[in-house]
């Protein structure tokens, strides 16, 4: 409402200038109109409207290739033809006049009163002030949702169920980086590993999973948890909550007395989640535990799925923010 | 027996002043020369490890730990069947002895001799059957391997370039500068916090061809000229940002000046 008044006001103001030009005394010589750099400034904020409008186009175009590049060079170029047309505006159509002596002393208001008509008359180059205004006002705009598209990234607020969606069935067997079912035998209580959900994809969020064995007396399950670590093999996505990042760190205490506990932890900023409590945070910005994947062993000892994960895989977005399974 | 254990005594006796090491130093038997392999290790041992390995090497977990020399509390794990490995290991690279049982044991300067390493190293393999030293030969290891498995299994903790970095709780070591067979035996032993990666995890050629990569980490090709501590992006960035950056304003200066004159 307020800018619409505003609007009002500046083109009320272009009429009532006109008039004013009139009158007899110029303080600046009158500029000559140049349709020539005119053009060029429209020209060129037209081109900075397109290009942010571009950015938006190649935002909204996932499967592109070179996206970011695209993204940069349509950015980047939006803002040099928006800084050539304001050089052009300043230089060629902006007619400028140096005043040698300081300034003149505030109590003066018949000066001031030429100041202003000095400032006023310095725009008499230009003849298609609502054009440029016009022009101005699309590449503002398309600038201006080009700077609030990203915001989109910060994930989905309605549908979160994609979030959701996991390769990760009842009954799928957990195979290696080759494609080797996993044997509870052969997950020793040493080390950690790495599984994926079998012939799914590899590269998807929710594939991932790393796999622990803990004495199962050590086990503090939340109690709907109890059966999900068979022989106390426990399954975690591989994706950190808190920024996505692969957990690539198990602290396994050699001697555990003198040591601290058993932890998953990200190398990005330090998330240290804990496996025998189902993937709660003991540290790091982490605000929410790691998913853990339900497991069962079937009858020929292989690791299989027990169901999807406890809640959403992946950082949290602004839409998931609990850790447990929608009701 | 009996003969071992009066030794143990008396060197007990003998290191009651100096308890706990290493701060007091190393508890060692007066004519260390005259002495056979097994019995000097013995003494060390009597003299330096039971506080926390217990007299025997039966480890002291829980209501025992009262029973180190002088008044020192000891915590520590049994070494009865860990071997030679365990003790060349921890010896070698000066992770033993530790003053504080809490403290993580880090790689410092050895306290003890290389004779001692090695009398010490065949007490603790004569406690129990166990593994001996490892004897990898990572010329025959495979480069490209030794990365992609140096990066699934080892650079989450010790950084793809073996330069090492923190864990929460504890600080992970660089691999500047260890030597194969300690490559070797830590993969098996899993010190501290480390996971322990068995023949099954990591075959001994695959063990190979990660120590490959790890002795090429110790010697990288700078190609730019400057390695920046090979420490990744993010000091490389501020390095370029900090050059860059003050470069742009020294530009920035100089054109203002022309203008200005």
């Amino acid at each position: 409402m307020r800018r619409l008044a505003t609007l009002l006001a500046i083109l009320l103001g272009v009429f009532r200038r006109r008039k004013r030009t009139e009158e007899p005394r110029r303080i600046v010589p009158a500029g000559t109109p140049s349709r020539g750099a005119e053009n060029a400034v429209v020209a060129l904020l037209v081109c900075a409207a397109m290009l942010a409008a571009a950015f938006t186009v190649v935002y909204a175009i996932d499967d592109l290739a070179h996206q970011t590049q695209l993204l940069g060079l349509a950015l980047g170029l939006s803002f040099a033809c928006l800084a050539a047309a304001l050089i052009v505006l300043a230089k060629r159509l902006v007619v400028s006049e140096e005043i040698e002596e300081g300034y003149p002393d505030p109590e003066h208001p018949e000066e001031q009163e030429e100041l202003e008509q000095v400032v006023r008359e310095s725009g008499s180059r230009i003849t298609r002030k609502r054009l440029l205004l016009a022009a101005g006002g699309a590449a503002g705009t398309a600038i201006g949702v080009a700077a609030v598209t990203p915001a989109l990234s910060l994930g989905p607020i309605l549908d979160t169920d994609p979030l959701y969606e996991t390769p990760w069935r009842r009954g799928r067997r957990l195979v290696d980086t080759s494609g080797l079912p996993y044997r509870a035998e052969d997950v020793s209580p040493d080390t950690f590993y790495t599984a994926f959900p079998e012939g799914a994809e590899k590269d998807e969020i929710g594939s991932p999973v790393v796999v622990v064995r803990l004495d199962p007396s050590a086990l503090r399950l939340p109690p709907e948890r109890a059966r999900w670590a068979p022989q106390g093999i426990l399954a975690f996505s591989k994706v950190c909550t808190h920024a996505g990042c692969a957990i690539a760190l198990y602290r396994k205490p050699l001697f555990p007395p003198t040591s601290p506990r058993p932890a998953l932890v990200c190398p990005c900023h330090y998330s240290t989640f804990d496996p025998a409590r189902g993937g709660e945070v003991i540290f790091g910005p982490a605000g929410r535990p790691l998913p853990q994947l339900p497991l069962e062993v079937d009858g020929s000892g292989e690791l299989r799925a027990g169901g999807n994960y406890s809640g959403p895989v992946g950082p949290s977005w602004t839409g998931v923010r609990g850790e447990g399974p929608r009701s | 027996m009996r003969r071992a254990a009066l030794t143990a005594l008396a060197v007990l006796a003998l290191a009651s002043p100096a308890q706990a090491q290493p701060k007091e130093g190393i508890v060692r038997p007066a004519d260390e020369r005259g002495k056979s392999r097994l019995e000097l290790g013995r003494e060390l041992f009597a003299g330096n490890c039971v506080t926390c390995h217990g007299t025997a090497g039966q480890g002291m977990i829980g209501r025992e730990r009262r029973l180190g020399s002088g008044k020192t509390e000891g915590l520590g794990p049994p070494l009865i069947g860990v071997g030679a490995r365990a003790a060349d290991f921890y010896l070698r690279t000066g992770r033993m002895p530790l003053g504080d049982p809490y403290d993580e044991p880090e790689r410092r300067r050895p306290l003890f001799s290389e004779r001692e390493i090695g009398a010490l190293t065949a007490y603790v393999a004569s406690l129990g059957d166990g593994p001996g030293i490892p004897h990898p030969s990572p010329e025959g290891g495979d480069l490209h391997e030794g990365l992609s498995l140096f990066t699934e299994h080892c650079a989450g903790c010790h950084q793809v370039v073996g330069r090492g970095g923190v864990v929460t709780g504890a600080r992970v070591p660089p691999l500047e500068d260890s030597t194969p067979v300690q490559i070797a035996e830590a993969v098996r032993l899993g010190p501290y916090l480390m996971p322990r990666f068995s023949d099954k995890d990591i075959s001994s050629r695959e063990l190979d061809s990660i120590i490959a990569y790890v002795q090429r980490t110790q010697h990288p090709k700078d190609q730019g000229g400057w390695g920046i501590g090979n420490v990744g992006p993010i000091p490389e960035g501020m390095v370029a940002w900090f050059l860059a950056a003050t470069s742009f304003v020294m530009l920035c200066l100089l054109l203002g000046q022309r203008v200005r004159g």
